[in-house]
């Protein structure tokens, strides 16, 4: 055997991406810049999608033939990225855990533990399938930890994203709902915040907009000093997997509420710079599938 | 013009008229008017928060009257008008809030997304139709885009199962050429009832009114004494008379419409909308109406220009929805030195 596919082999954990639209065709070229993961099966519905003429050009391994291409190749990866929709997930979610799968859920399905990196990457090791919320959830959550960690009784958290439309495919805009009760579901779990809700706007102005979010809270007697502190310490950490994730304002409070404001810029990868709400899933689903590998890998090595 | 063409009116005092006052109407307000607009034979009365079913929020300002409370209450004090309610998806759910709604006894749903993204409406419109309700997409901020891509744009809607398609001049920045021109467009394209919802920023609301119905438009909405979002909508009462005076059928009483009219502005208003400057200024720059009020709060706060913030937001093409963005313009133009300085 070559001796370069056994170090290859344990340097690198297989990923199955399934769904060729926006996130899994940007996961797909994180992947293959990653050291320690690399893409096993780019599986669509369509061989002619502009998502599949990508992975073809980077000679992935492709297949029209959705979860079924996982069921019949078992060993085309350890870890699936799952980013079709909600919908699918329910399905292929036990298909892929009697397949013994490490799932990252890219769909607002939430059936796994979420994961927000920055928050509680350690907690999610262990899991078989996690969820990785939404992008607004990925955006605002690490803020609304930090309000939840230094403000005390945290009444309401509201989370408000724009989004550019062309940055939005047909997936996204079928899962407003989903989204918008995932991102709250989210948002209430890290912050633990009484009550909380979700707002998405998409933006069609061209030159397209970055994505911003923001978040308002109302809290009794605000402490904005130590909330700016514990801030710039969740900011350096989203900023490891997410470079472009910066407060553009606050925290204020102004109307009798805390305000803080996100801006995201992407790596510019599948979609330009525009589409942070892309990058911000993704680069924390990639943070999540490389520490995967490295425990797994480590323990592969210690093993041996 | 048809000298018997019946116009149908959908009136939103009781919706839009919230932007005017921070979303602050109370369940007495609601009765009462609902119960003089159904004395008057208005055909649809729209209630809720300004945003609509769901909406209230720190982003668009919390509703004094929650949605289930205001649409039980309305739904008890109407006997002839329908009760209708507008629906933005990404922020109303149809779980959360369209559901509860629709038990609750609402006859009219209007599904509304901005002007270029009606396939974020297919859900709610499916929804609603299956549920049994008359459903409507609506089109918000119809300025911002051509009118083919308008006629595209309801196109999608109309396959979702919409039986009309209202497109709102959510800025009064039409003219009422600009208004002919997309009335007939949609007449031509579409095989359901078109409707149109305008603002009076500029002055213009009756008119573009006036020539949406003359060019087929079948849906009109106005509002007792233009309550509405910023310099107010197509104010109600007046529309009656003038459909009167041009043989358009309303089926509208008129002296009772009157009434409501006056009920409205002794119960409902702090004041009584006008074409205040920074509505003009918002009217030209193109952004949405129900922006006044946060502008005017917020450029007071960061000792700014309002009409500064509006042309800025123009120029940023900023939907409705998007008020958060209006902190932001602030705190920029805060930053930059006051015009006329040297």
């Amino acid at each position: 055997m070559n001796r370069d596919a056994v170090i290859q082999a344990k340097e690198k954990l297989r990923v199955a991406i399934i769904g060729s639209g926006n996130i899994g065709t940007d996961l797909l070229i994180k992947v293959g810049r990653s050291p320690h993961l690399e893409c096993g099966a780019f599986i669509g519905r369509n061989l002619s999608s502009s998502g599949m003429m990508k992975a073809l050009s980077l000679g992935v391994p492709v297949s029209a033939e959705g979860i079924n291409h996982i069921i019949n190749n078992p060993d085309c990866c350890d870890i699936v990225f799952d980013a079709t929709s909600a919908k699918s997930h329910f399905e292929h979610a036990p298909i892929l855990r009697g397949l013994n799968k490490r799932v990252i859920d890219m769909t607002p399905a939430k059936i796994g533990l979420m994961s927000v990196p920055s928050v509680n990457m350690a907690d999610c090791l262990n899991e078989f399938n996690v969820n990785m919320v939404t992008c607004g959830g990925q955006a605002s959550i690490p803020v609304a930890y930090a309000i939840g960690q230094t403000q005390s009784d945290v009444d309401y958290i509201e989370v408000v994203s724009s989004i550019s439309s062309r940055s939005a495919g047909p997936a996204t805009r079928q899962n407003l709902d989903e989204y918008i009760k995932t991102t709250e579901d989210g948002l209430k779990e890290f912050s633990g915040a009484r009550r909380t809700k979700a707002i998405l706007n998409l933006n069609p102005a061209e030159p397209c907009v970055d994505m911003q979010t923001t978040i308002f809270a109302k809290v009794k007697d605000p402490d904005i000093l130590k909330l700016t502190e514990r801030l710039s310490e969740l900011v350096k950490s989203v900023c490891k997997y997410v470079p472009g994730y910066e407060i553009i304002l606050g925290p204020i409070v102004e109307n009798d509420r805390i305000v803080v404001m996100v801006r995201v810029r992407g790596l510019g990868d599948y979609l330009p710079a525009y589409a942070g709400n892309l990058d911000i899933i993704n680069c924390a689903a990639i943070a999540m599938a490389e520490e995967y590998a490295q425990v797994t890998l480590n323990a592969v090595s210690k093993g041996n | 013009m048809n000298p018997t063409q019946e116009i149908r009116i959908s009136d939103p005092t009781l919706r839009d008229g919230n932007h005017a006052i921070g979303h602050q109407l109370s369940a007495e307000n609601i009765a009462a008017y609902c119960k003089a607009a159904d004395a008057a034979g208005v055909p649809i009365v729209e209630v809720g928060h300004g945003n609509g079913l769901g909406a209230s929020s720190l982003q668009l300002g919390e509703a004094k009257t929650p949605d289930h409370i205001a649409l039980a209450t309305a739904r008890e004090n109407m006997n002839r008008s329908k009760l209708g309610i507008h629906v933005i998806p990404g922020f109303a759910t149809i779980e959360r809030d369209l559901k509860p709604a629709l038990a609750l006894g609402v006859d009219v749903v209007r599904v509304a997304s901005h002007c270029s993204e009606a396939d974020i409406c297919e859900r709610h419109i499916g929804f609603s139709r299956n549920e049994g309700a008359e459903v409507w997409g609506c089109l918000m901020m119809s300025h911002m885009i051509s009118p083919s891509m308008l006629l595209e744009q309801a196109r999608k809607l109309e396959s979702y199962g919409a039986e009309g398609v209202v497109f709102m001049d959510s800025s009064g920045h039409f003219m009422p050429e600009d208004v002919r021109v997309r009335v007939d467009t949609l007449v031509n394209g579409l095989g359901i009832a078109v409707g149109f919802h305008g603002h009076n920023n500029l002055g213009l609301a009756i008119a573009n009114s006036v020539a949406a119905a003359d060019a087929g438009a079948t849906l009109i909405d106005g509002c007792a004494r233009g309550f509405g979002a910023g310099a107010g909508n197509t104010q109600l009462e007046v529309l009656v008379a003038v459909f009167e005076r041009l043989k358009y059928s309303t089926g509208i009483d008129f002296y009772k419409m009157l009434d409501a009219a006056d009920l409205a502005e002794q119960t409902l208003m702090k004041e009584i909308p006008t074409i205040k400057s920074v509505s003009v200024v918002s009217g030209m720059a193109g952004v949405f109406s129900g922006f006044m009020k946060p502008v005017t709060r917020i450029a007071k706060e960061f000792d700014v220009d309002p009409r500064d913030i509006f042309f800025e937001l123009g120029r940023r093409k900023i939907v409705a929805g998007q008020e958060d963005i209006i902190l932001e313009v602030a705190k920029q133009l805060a930053q930059q030195p006051k015009k006329g300085n040297p």
